[in-house]
């Protein structure tokens, strides 16, 4: 077994990214796990039952009849002090949609993975992003992970971040559905769990306390609605400068060391492709391949979805002369179909950068997103020049639809 | 007090408060006892979801002359009309007057 040696002592593995999240959970010491299963990311909690039953992991797993009540009962266990966990997909995490809303009004530091899959109908259990995209507004600190090693470090993190005294939102932890829970990948582990445990110290909230008694999540009127959510505006805000925090501290530590936005060629690029989730690996191969053509072409990707690393983004776009999102959702009738790409135009926009911006939407439902096809996206956008930006989305690879 | 100043998200801190807001005002039929019929069964008092029913030592003479040692009364600052007692009541000593009239 080939062993990391640095600060921490790590070893080597081959994990698909649900285990990774397991080991992850596992390693955080989680007390209350409570999940239904929904493919693509049944692998995470059936692992994790495994942990339990083999005597790695003391938590309760509790069995719920849906998704609704999966997300309730780690919100009462969170609520009563406990370190919770839940995983979903899809329809499961759909049907959390008021759920979410109440797991971060009522501040509880919840983590929850999610591989993505596309939303019905038509039924379809593969990858893309619309499930993910449509709880966007829940006030849920949102990562996009694109390795099974960045999903294991990731849900550590997720851990760091929600249960910080200047935070206490609930984390999504999100990876490709079937592209990255059912590929295996080598990463490596911390070797000794302890040392995790002592990354997350257990901290003091105010928590249900027949002692100490409290009322959560209870009635307030327009007179002081507001106040309570901008609280919560405040604390995304906050989160911003917390990850920043730990992504420095997991850079020490662990040796890997993560952005809100990751970049790759850009320093002399004029044209990027912006992109999240597994497929960027495929992104950074297509980049390798155009360089080698002559295109002065970089890669980049959004590790963070919310808070939105608007500062990070301008660091990463400011020499590029053009600018393509490729996204994995549709926001069926919008100005900019794509919700990442509609997020990057607002906040280069709020920076006073006027960039060429061509958005795609690909992977629907599991379609590939190969290297070959970024290498296409690249050639009609700059086929298209100025009107590639006009026509708002460009939907890749669908059948019937041209833009020549 | 601004947003700082709240507890986090909306939480009730100080328990036992809800005296402080009287649900009265979310009547709109209130209970009233006739105590002539009223035979101090004390199902209403049971039934009260409220507890806003109360046992008062007051006592009382019917009109046939039967001498009760204390007399059922209703808290209207908390009552909110509900009407279970109204309903439960085995001698229909309670009615539900509406509160404009």
């Amino acid at each position: 077994m080939e062993v990391l040696e640095g600060p921490v002592r790590q070893v080597r593995v081959v994990l698909n990214s649900n285990y990774a999240v397991a080991y992850a959970v596992r390693d955080v010491d989680v007390d209350v796990i409570a999940a239904y299963p929904i493919t693509p990311q049944t692998g995470v909690v059936g692992k994790l039952a495994e942990m339990i039953a083999n005597g790695e992991l003391e938590a309760e797993m509790i069995h719920v009849e849906s998704e609704h009540s999966a997300l309730s009962t780690i919100i009462g266990a969170s609520a009563a002090g406990a370190r919770v966990f839940t995983a979903t997909s899809s329809q499961g995490l759909e049907f959390m949609h008021e759920v979410l809303h109440i797991a971060s009004g009522m501040r509880l530091p919840l983590v929850m993975s999610v591989a993505t899959r596309a939303v019905s109908a038509p039924i379809n259990i593969w990858c893309d992003y619309s499930d993910l995209m449509n709880v966007r507004d829940s006030s849920w600190i949102t990562f996009i992970a694109s390795t099974a090693q960045e999903v294991y470090d990731t849900i550590i993190e997720a851990y760091m971040v929600a249960e910080d005294p200047r935070i206490l939102l609930p984390v999504i932890v999100a990876y490709d559905g079937f592209w990255m829970s059912h590929t295996y990948e080598p990463l490596h582990v911390v070797a000794d769990k302890r040392y995790v445990r002592s990354l997350v110290p257990r901290r003091d909230r105010v928590k249900l306390d027949p002692l100490k008694p409290v009322t959560m999540g209870s009635l307030v009127g327009p007179d002081w609605y507001y106040e309570i959510k901008y609280q919560q505006v405040e604390a995304m805000r906050e989160a911003y400068d917390i990850i920043r925090e730990r992504d420095r501290d997991m850079g020490k530590v662990l040796g890997r060391r993560y952005e809100p936005v990751e970049a790759y060629n850009i320093d002399d690029a004029e044209i990027a492709i912006l992109t999240y989730g597994g497929i960027y690996g495929s992104l950074l191969k297509s980049v390798d391949r155009l360089r080698a053509e002559g295109y002065k072409i970089g890669a980049i990707r959004l590790r963070l979805w919310r808070p939105f690393p608007v500062d990070e983004l301008y660091k990463v776009t400011r020499g590029l002369s053009t600018l393509i999102v490729v996204d994995r959702a549709i926001s069926y009738g919008a100005s900019i179909a794509g919700p990442v790409a509609l997020e990057v135009i607002a906040s280069l926009h709020r920076m006073r950068v006027d960039l060429d911006i061509v958005n795609y939407v690909a992977g629907i439902g599991g379609r590939p997103v190969a290297e070959s096809d970024f290498k296409g996206m690249l050639e009609l956008a700059l086929k298209l020049g100025r009107r590639a930006r006009e026509l708002g989305t460009l939907y890749w690879g669908v059948r019937g639809v041209n833009y020549e | 007090m601004s947003w700082r100043e709240l507890p986090i998200g909306g939480m009730v801190v100080e328990p036992g408060n809800s005296i402080a807001r009287r649900t009265g005002d979310w009547r709109v039929f209130r209970p009233v006892i006739n105590q002539d019929v009223c035979t101090r069964c004390l199902i209403c008092w049971m039934y009260c979801p409220d507890g806003v029913i109360k046992l008062v030592d007051t006592p009382y003479r019917t009109s046939k002359g039967r001498v009760w040692s204390f007399t059922l009364e209703i808290d209207y600052d908390y009552c909110k009309g509900c009407g279970i007692c109204a309903e439960e009541c085995p001698v229909d000593a309670i009615s539900m007057v509406e509160e404009v009239k």
